[in-house]
């Protein structure tokens, strides 16, 4: 909120303003009316292993994250070109591989990467869509340097927090969205229903039917899946309501089989289709991949988009985003060290206490190490893992993370965040809406900001032109 | 719709009901076993038995005292039928039906949840029993409230109004079924006068004793009590009601996908049935049997809905 000095920046000024006149005895009775609110709707995060915890709330702060329309524009400019950059590639990686042929990007990282499908070989999804949904997560350093930390092209989640915490503000402070004016973000599950209908398959009859897919009620973003379900009015099916029928896949309705069109996805490509992935699974569909490589099911995202969001593949996006958009980046990419690279493994090991370490495959904040934050014990159990298996990660410098103030007990307190914003795309076009997920580490100091890490939310303002 | 979410909607309105049911008739014993405490282990015994849970409770518990029937019945998680139990299933299957409820209905059954599991963490102490049955009760209306003022008239409405509708059956049935032995004319033919505590306990276990002196008044006999509870098709709770609703959500849903199944025929031909029948011809085939076979179609009828709609693969 505050720039150099102690000066309100400008996106804040009018906030400020409101803040500054409110009693902190109010705000307080606000911020547990929001808690209340949450807890009543269900809003809930389902935490792995911790049975009594099963269904647990993200804190939510009160304070909204400001963001300019000048700032917004920037931002939305670099993430759309990132975004035809990565549909690009996956597009090329899957065909005639000429980023690998001109030498760009290195063909062990693809051929040895288990998110690559062969399966996908010489497909082409309905409208060459690959990642019909993005969430890109962007952290700021400065006035003006936006860094991407992940491209998140698999299944992001988090926008039903973008809305429910925007629907919190409205209803907790009214009043101040008629003194602000800030752009909606409430036209997110319309966008979305109309982008996924856009990528309808060729074989589609009519109008598109829509389904989202999830593993479940127990599944940790189950509140996600049956929100976005209800708020586009589409039905929400599991594995077991769905089937192979006439080369389409239907899914089980009280009158019958009726056939879906475009299936919205949560759930891993592994457990997509027994036949043809993971065996074991009970989540998905036997032969749903054979259906869509004949044109009978858009699937969203496309199974195998995993391969362009890995985080080796992640330090070369500049490149990539280069060599199909002719374009310099418009964002930054956090500098990485590769520590399948010899000389990087051994820079990286040298000054590991400095650093931020993290698995190629892995996300949620689970296993990482930030240097500057571990005990010693745990540097040196990083130390082992990296040596034992140095392809397995990747490093980066602990960035200056900005931070923006939290409603905390002792008034407002700096903590640092990132962004999210959520990105739609269809062959009509990229969608982002102005806003996204801020995610903020709860605890002072902490550069942690993953809900299964105890890091919370805040709704996150794009003031209108 | 899918199969699955008919199926969620229907079982989330049958434990709804149940939890309602469950606190009429602990109502309904502790005022016996107040007003009458040398039968109060008989009283409780029976209304474990109208319950249904009396031999799982008879595997944990060895004698009928009002504590441990009040504990099992609320708040034991070995019980499937407790009140905790029902109404986390009844959660549950909302949480699975998400998509097809409204805002407001979720947030009444997730809110009857939460306040209900953190009102029975602990055992609840006799005195405060009137209090918790008021407390179950009440949120049980305000899920009722959501669900009749905000859901679209939908195939989705009348499968959850099924659910509802087969359970009171179900409830009433075996409520009557369990003191049938009061309600015989040979118990008062006998020379004993006709049981006042005993049938204003019934009436209150299906929250009917002032609707009894508005609808049919003047003295209670067992016949008229009975005819009542069978026949009247303004008592809310009635086998005639119930099964009135039941025929028209089936009939609806017909409607609505332009093919009668099954279960619609079975539901109209019990409709038609209560409608006709009179309270002399049940005492002459035997109140018991007339009851047992009522819950046996009711079951079947149940059956026909899971089966006609596709509730499961």
């Amino acid at each position: 909120m505050l720039g150099s000095g102690d000066a309100t920046r400008e996106p804040y000024q009018e906030y400020r303003q409101w803040f500054d006149s409110e009693d902190a005895g109010r705000l307080n009775r606000k911020s547990e009316q929001a808690e209340g609110f949450f807890r009543r709707t269900g809003i809930t995060f389902n935490v792995y292993g911790r049975e009594e915890a099963e269904e647990r709330l993200i804190p939510f702060d009160i304070i909204p994250r400001i963001l300019s329309a000048r700032e917004w524009r920037k931002l939305s400019r670099g993430i759309e070109q990132r975004v035809r950059a990565l549909n690009a590639f996956l597009h090329d990686i899957y065909h005639r591989q000429e980023i690998l042929r001109a030498g760009k990007v290195p063909w062990q990282l693809i051929a040895n990467n288990e998110a690559y499908l062969p399966n996908m070989v010489g497909v082409s999804p309905p409208g060459d869509i690959y990642t019909h949904i993005v969430g890109t997560d962007i952290v700021r350093t400065g006035d003006d340097e936006f860094f991407v930390l992940e491209d998140n092209a698999r299944t992001p989640s988090g926008v039903s927090y973008m809305l429910e915490n925007r629907e919190t503000m409205l209803q907790i402070f009214p009043e101040l969205f008629a003194k602000v004016p800030v752009q909606r973000v409430s036209d997110y599950p319309q966008s979305l229903r109309r982008s996924l209908a856009a990528c309808a398959p060729p074989r589609c009859e009519g109008k598109p039917r829509v389904a989202v897919l999830t593993p479940g009620i127990h599944n940790s973003a189950y509140f996600e899946h049956s929100f976005l379900a209800d708020q586009m009015g589409v039905e929400l099916v599991e594995g077991h309501d769905l089937r192979v029928t006439n080369g389409k896949i239907a899914m089980r309705t009280t009158r019958g089989y009726e056939p879906v069109d475009v299936l919205y996805r949560r759930i891993d490509d592994d457990f997509l289709d027994p036949l043809n992935f993971n065996p074991d699974s009970l989540l998905g569909v036997p032969g749903i991949m054979d259906v869509y490589r004949s044109g009978g099911i858009t699937i969203a995202n496309a199974p195998g988009t995993g391969i362009s969001d890995d985080k080796a593949i992640y330090s070369y996006m500049p490149e990539i985003v280069r060599f199909y958009t002719g374009e310099a980046p418009i964002l930054k990419n956090v500098e990485t060290w590769r520590c399948s690279d010899p000389e990087s493994l051994q820079y990286v090991l040298d000054n590991l206490a400095e650093l931020v370490v993290k698995e190629v495959h892995g996300s949620g904040g689970y296993g990482m190490l930030v240097g500057p934050a571990a005990t010693a014990a745990e540097v040196e159990e990083f130390r082992a893992k990296l040596k034992a298996k140095p392809e397995g990660y990747i490093a980066q410098p602990t960035l200056s993370l900005s931070t923006v103030p939290i409603f905390a007990d002792s008034g407002l307190a700096p903590r640092h965040v990132d962004l999210r914003p959520f990105v739609l795309v269809s062959p009509a076009g990229i969608d982002i809406t102005p806003g996204g997920l801020t995610r903020v580490a709860m605890t002072e100091g902490s550069l942690v900001v993953n809900s299964s890490q105890g890091g919370g939310t805040k709704d996150t303002w794009v003031l209108e032109e | 719709m899918l199969g699955k979410t008919a199926g969620g909607l229907y079982w989330m309105a049958r434990y709804m009901e149940r939890s309602e049911n469950y606190a009429r008739l602990l109502e309904a014993g502790l005022r016996i076993a107040m007003t009458r405490s040398s039968a109060a282990s008989e009283e409780w015994a029976s209304v474990l038995t109208t319950a249904g849970g009396r031999s799982a409770y008879r595997r944990k518990y060895d004698e009928f005292r009002q504590s441990q029937i009040i504990d099992w019945m609320l708040r034991d998680r070995e019980n499937p039928s407790s009140v905790l139990s029902v109404v986390k299933m009844a959660r549950d299957n909302a949480r699975l039906v998400r998509t097809a409820l409204t805002r407001e209905v979720w947030e009444s059954v997730n809110e009857c949840w939460m306040t209900l599991k953190d009102a029975l963490a602990a055992p609840v102490a006799d005195r405060d029993l009137p209090d918790m049955i008021d407390l179950i009760r009440r949120q049980s209306a305000l899920v009722r409230g959501a669900m009749l003022g905000t859901l679209l008239r939908n195939d989705g409405f009348h499968f959850a109004r099924l659910g509802t509708f087969i359970e009171r059956a179900d409830s009433t049935a075996r409520i009557v079924d369990v003191k049938y032995f009061v309600l015989l004319p040979s118990s008062i033919s006998v020379g004993s006068s006709f049981d006042n505590v005993q049938w204003e306990t019934i009436l209150r276990s299906v929250s009917a004793h002032s609707a009894y002196r508005w609808a049919v008044g003047g003295e209670p006999t067992a016949r008229s009590i009975t005819e009542f509870l069978l026949f009247n098709r303004q008592l809310p709770r009635s086998l005639a009601f119930c099964y009135d609703n039941i025929a028209n959500c089936t009939n609806e849903i017909a409607a609505e996908y332009g093919e009668e199944l099954d279960s619609c025929a079975k539901a109209r031909t019990i409709a038609g049935m209560l409608r006709n029948s009179s309270i002399e011809a049940v005492f002459d085939e035997g109140l018991h049997e007339f009851l047992n076979g009522f819950l046996d179609q009711n079951a079947a009828v149940a059956a026909a809905i899971e089966q006609d709609y596709r509730f499961l693969e």
